[in-house]
């Protein structure tokens, strides 16, 4: 009889995918808030990794007719010191008894692991941040080499060779340049030729050919070719982004965690749209620090506040690390708008010249205490320094922010709005 | 002395051919077995995770329940909850046995026998799945069931199919014959016959049809109800057959996929009825074989201690009050009762005379056991063979729950003389298909009234229905119904327990 031993192992796998992908679509809204729920008590940069979730099963049940109560009769294995006519009680032991051959889906909780992948666009599926400021990408492109196609003209080491010997091949055939094995093949009929009158004529018509060859080069200057290269831009695909932060003793909690937010949302869009993104994290009082994101987001820190150190300190860091030329720098700053009232004027100097040229985007956020109550009350300093710089020009984001909930429309808010001015300006 | 199949654990392709070789040997010659053609494909862990989720069947129609079970056995396989099956064996002609490529050769040799010769005679000579299955076309069948599914994807959309096949899905325990009908299935001409219906109905249409004036509706007394039920082929327990042959307001495509999920659920049938005879035979069968090929000296020592660890890791029973318990293993059943079955045959007592006279110390094992796979199921085989002997090894009891019963629950027999009998008969109930499902048939529908789909649950031992789980599947095959739906569940004397009537959800934008 014959016996087939098939090595299938090397067939593509993932056969599951579509099924999968289907049931990602079906349990999407509910999929989705666990992504959101997940990534809440994650940190920034883990924040993409994918990872286990866990959905209620709701709506993800597959129904059957099941019976369940009643009398019920069972054999057990295991009888120690039973005999016909016990009773037992119903408790504890009793009860573990009706575990029978188990309902794998009766659990009412299911969980199981996204890739990273399919977690981030789950994430971001809910944020509707579609290509968001590519424009704005496209200003800081460097420029890179690319062929296309070939030229007269080049230095020797661009010679396409294949090319050009295949335009002197062309140029030979058209210009009919005899052969080289015709040539011998004449040579060949001459010294064999036995009469006299068609020799002279042999050897003349070898002459004629022997000149036609020399007039006509195997390769002329003509037909040689260089690789062209053309510069196009390439996009940057590395971006660094700056978290500033005021944590001066009047920024709460809850502030930090709004924050704390929007940054993890920014990294997230931005890991999307370039390969390596680094986070720099400075936090500040009265003066600047670089920490880490630990220290940044938790760690203790008391003192008055002056902005401006945090943009001299990312200036510096820029300066040193970052050339703009190289990086698309991406700045957040998040504070409760409180600042020293004489720092100003500095501030704004040092944003609009040495900060915003330099930056992709720049956005400040305010953050508020839960309740809203701050709003009622005129506008704090810092909010006013930068809504008087905008209007005189400066490409700023800004926004306020007390609830958790506000984070996510505001995010958004602050892309679609950019893109809908510049289309305003465009015609 | 014959030379070692293989050498410590390792195994590549001239190994396994060896070692079927080998298998095969012994299966044929000592075991006198029957088998289909083998297929042995090695494959990896996540494509054994792959072959989970469709059921194991190597190609099967998309569904999104197939993607919720694989997502839900990767979580637990990583969180290393589960370990995944050494073996995955398909009822079709040849029988293809997946094996997983990380067993050590041992293992291999073992799944071989396992899978290749105890399942697979198991599946070419039972009578159940003689009657049920065909095994030569089944995967034609599944290969036509995911291009049509995928057809209708296409041409109706892939909401609409996903509800037509959820609904189908929730119905697929009661839709299946029961009692052997005409004739076996064939699946390959049931294949052409569905391509050859759509292509008739495809040629004979005609638009002007719709517009011919169509004559009075029959009067109410013309159809008496005795008529009408058995023009509907009532009471009728094959819901999605019902469905298929007599729901109003079906497309044709929705009923050809009723059939297919009706035809898989019929596939499976046999298999859910001899679960313990299955997992026993091919215990029996890779024991017997790889205890031969270790007398003949072509297992070492070493490795057939291997062996026989995983052999008693498949065949241990843990006791009632082990926190391991959940029910019989019917490894271990199955196992025990065909080896006892050997002993009664070889070494009978007086005991085993008394009670098996027709195979007591008749000698020849294996025609008695190849007798019993070909003609029993679960049930029934249970029912017969379960030995006194075994009973006392397993120490069986018998429990009866009554709720009404204040004092607790009742120990009805227990393994000695006057319980033998009923502890037997009792554990032979609790494998019996047609016992532990709901019995649920359409009794009756008023075609001509409100086309009300009339449903009986039979309520045996007063166990209802899961409320939930109920409600929602009335709800789906009230979708396919199209009308309203009752279920009625009734008890032996026919009174009412419990009714539920769940109207259709309306179609959003009907295509």
């Amino acid at each position: 009889m014959a016996i087939h031993i098939i090595d299938r192992r090397l067939n593509p796998g993932g056969k599951s995918l579509e099924n999968r992908q289907r049931f990602l679509r079906r349990a999407k809204s509910l999929v989705q808030g666990a992504v959101k729920k997940t990534s809440q008590e994650r940190d920034i940069k883990d924040v993409l990794e994918g990872g286990e979730v866990t959905i209620p099963l709701d709506g993800m049940h597959e129904p059957r007719f099941r019976r369940e109560g009643g009398t019920r009769d069972m054999v057990l294995p295991g009888n120690k010191k039973f005999i016909e006519g016990d009773y037992l009680q119903r408790s504890g032991q009793g009860s573990a008894k009706d575990s029978g051959p188990g309902e794998g889906d009766s659990e009412d909780a299911f969980r199981f692991v996204l890739s990273r992948d399919e977690f981030v666009d789950l994430f971001l599926d809910d944020l509707e941040l579609p290509d968001l400021a590519k424009r704005k990408m496209a200003d800081t492109e460097s420029e890179g080499f690319q062929r296309a196609g070939y030229t007269m003209t080049g230095s020797p080491a661009n010679i396409s060779i294949s090319r050009t010997v295949q335009l002197a091949l062309a140029r030979r055939i058209a210009l009919r340049r005899p052969r080289k094995d015709e040539m011998e093949e004449l040579e060949a009929e001459i010294a064999e030729c036995s009469d006299e009158a068609k020799r002279a004529e042999l050897i003349s018509k070898l002459e004629k050919l022997r000149s036609k060859a020399k007039r006509i080069p195997y390769i002329d200057p003509l037909d040689i070719r260089y690789r062209r290269f053309e510069t196009v831009p390439r996009p940057v695909a590395q971006a660094v982004m700056f978290c500033l932060m005021d944590v001066s003793g009047s920024m709460s909690e809850h502030m930090k965690d709004l924050a704390k937010r929007f940054y993890m949302l920014l990294y997230v869009f931005l890991k999307r749209r370039y390969k390596h993104v680094e986070i720099v994290f400075i936090r500040h009082t009265d003066r600047a620090e670089e920490v880490d994101e630990q220290t940044f987001f938790y760690g203790p820190a008391s003192g008055g506040t002056l902005v401006s150190s945090a943009l001299q300190a990312m200036h510096e860091i820029v300066r040193e690390r970052f050339n703009p030329a190289d990086w698309n720098i991406y700045a957040a700053q998040a504070s409760d708008g409180d600042n020293s009232y004489s720092d100003g004027e500095l501030t704004g100097m040092l944003l609009t010249d040495k900060i915003l040229p330099v930056c992709q985007f720049f956005a400040y956020l305010e953050v508020g205490e839960s309740g809203g109550s701050a709003f009622d009350l005129s506008d704090s300093s810092l909010w006013t320094l930068y809504e008087r710089l905008r209007s005189s020009g400066a490409s700023l984001s800004m926004r306020k922010v007390s609830e958790r909930s506000e984070i996510f429309p505001v995010f958004h808010d602050l892309f679609q709005r950019r893109e809908t001015t510049q289309e305003k300006a465009a015609p | 002395m014959t030379e070692r199949l293989f050498e410590g654990a390792d195994w590549d392709f001239h190994t396994l051919q060896r070692i079927t070789d080998a298998c095969e040997e012994v299966a044929l010659k000592d075991l006198g077995l029957d088998v289909y053609p083998n297929q042995i494909e090695v494959i990896t862990a996540e494509q054994m995770l792959d072959a989970y989720s469709s059921v194991g069947m190597p190609l099967f129609y998309k569904h999104w329940s197939f993607g919720k079970h694989f997502a839900f056995h990767e979580a637990s396989y990583r969180k290393g909850l589960m370990g995944l099956a050494y073996e995955i064996v398909i009822n079709s002609s040849p029988c293809i046995s997946y094996l997983m490529e990380e067993n050590t050769a041992t293992m291999q040799t073992l799944v071989i026998a396992h899978a290749a010769f105890g399942h697979n005679h198991f599946f070419k000579n039972n009578y159940l799945f003689k009657q049920w299955t065909d095994a030569d076309g089944i995967l034609d069948y599944l290969d036509f069931a995911k291009n049509y599914v995928a057809t209708c994807e296409e041409r109706y959309g892939r909401v609409e199919v996903e509800r037509t096949l959820d609904a189908a899905h929730a119905l697929m325990s009661h839709g299946i014959d029961r009692y052997p009908g005409k004739k076996k299935l064939d699946l390959r001409a049931e294949e052409k016959r569905a391509g050859r219906r759509r292509q008739h109905e495809e040629e004979v249409f005609n638009d002007l049809w719709r517009t011919v004036p169509k004559g009075a509706a029959k009067s109410r007394s013309a159809l008496s109800i005795e008529r009408r039920r058995k023009l509907l082929g009532l009471p009728q327990e094959n819901l999605l057959y019902f469905l298929e042959k007599s729901a109003p307001r079906l497309a044709p495509w929705q009923r050809e996929l009723l059939r297919i999920v009706r035809h898989i659920a019929q596939y499976f049938y046999p298999q859910s009825q001899t679960k313990v005879m299955n997992e026993g035979t091919a215990t029996y069968v890779h024991y017997r074989i790889m205890t031969k090929l270790h007398q003949q000296g072509r297992i070492t020592d070493g490795n057939f201690l291997e062996f026989l660890g995983s052999h008693t890791n498949v065949v241990f029973q843990p006791e009632f009050d082990d926190p391991r318990f959940s029910g019989f293993n019917p490894y271990a059943l199955g196992f025990a009762v065909m080896q006892d079955i050997e002993r009664i045959v070889t070494k009978a007592e007086d005991e085993d005379r008394e009670w098996f006279p027709d195979i007591a110390g008749k000698g020849d094992v294996m025609g008695v056991l190849r007798d019993v796979w070909a003609n029993y199921r679960d049930e029934s085989f249970i029912g017969q063979f379960l030995s006194p002997k075994l009973m006392r090894h397993f120490r069986m009891f018998h429990l009866h729950d009554d709720p009404e019963e204040r004092a607790g629950i009742r120990v009805d027999a227990i393994h000695d003389e006057r319980g033998f009998r009923r502890v037997r008969r009792e554990l032979a109930r609790q494998h019996d298909v047609g016992f532990i499902d709901a019995n649920i048939e359409v009794v009756d529908v008023d075609l001509s009234g409100d086309r009300r789909l009339i449903l009986h649950h039979h309520v045996i031992k007063s166990s209802q229905l899961n409320e939930t789980d109920a409600k929602r599947v009335l709800q789906h095959l009230a979708d396919l119904w199209t009308y309203d739906v009752a279920l009625i569940e009734v008890d032996a004397n026919d009174k009412v327990l419990r009714e539920y009537i769940v109207s259709p959800r309306p179609i959003p934008a009907a295509a």
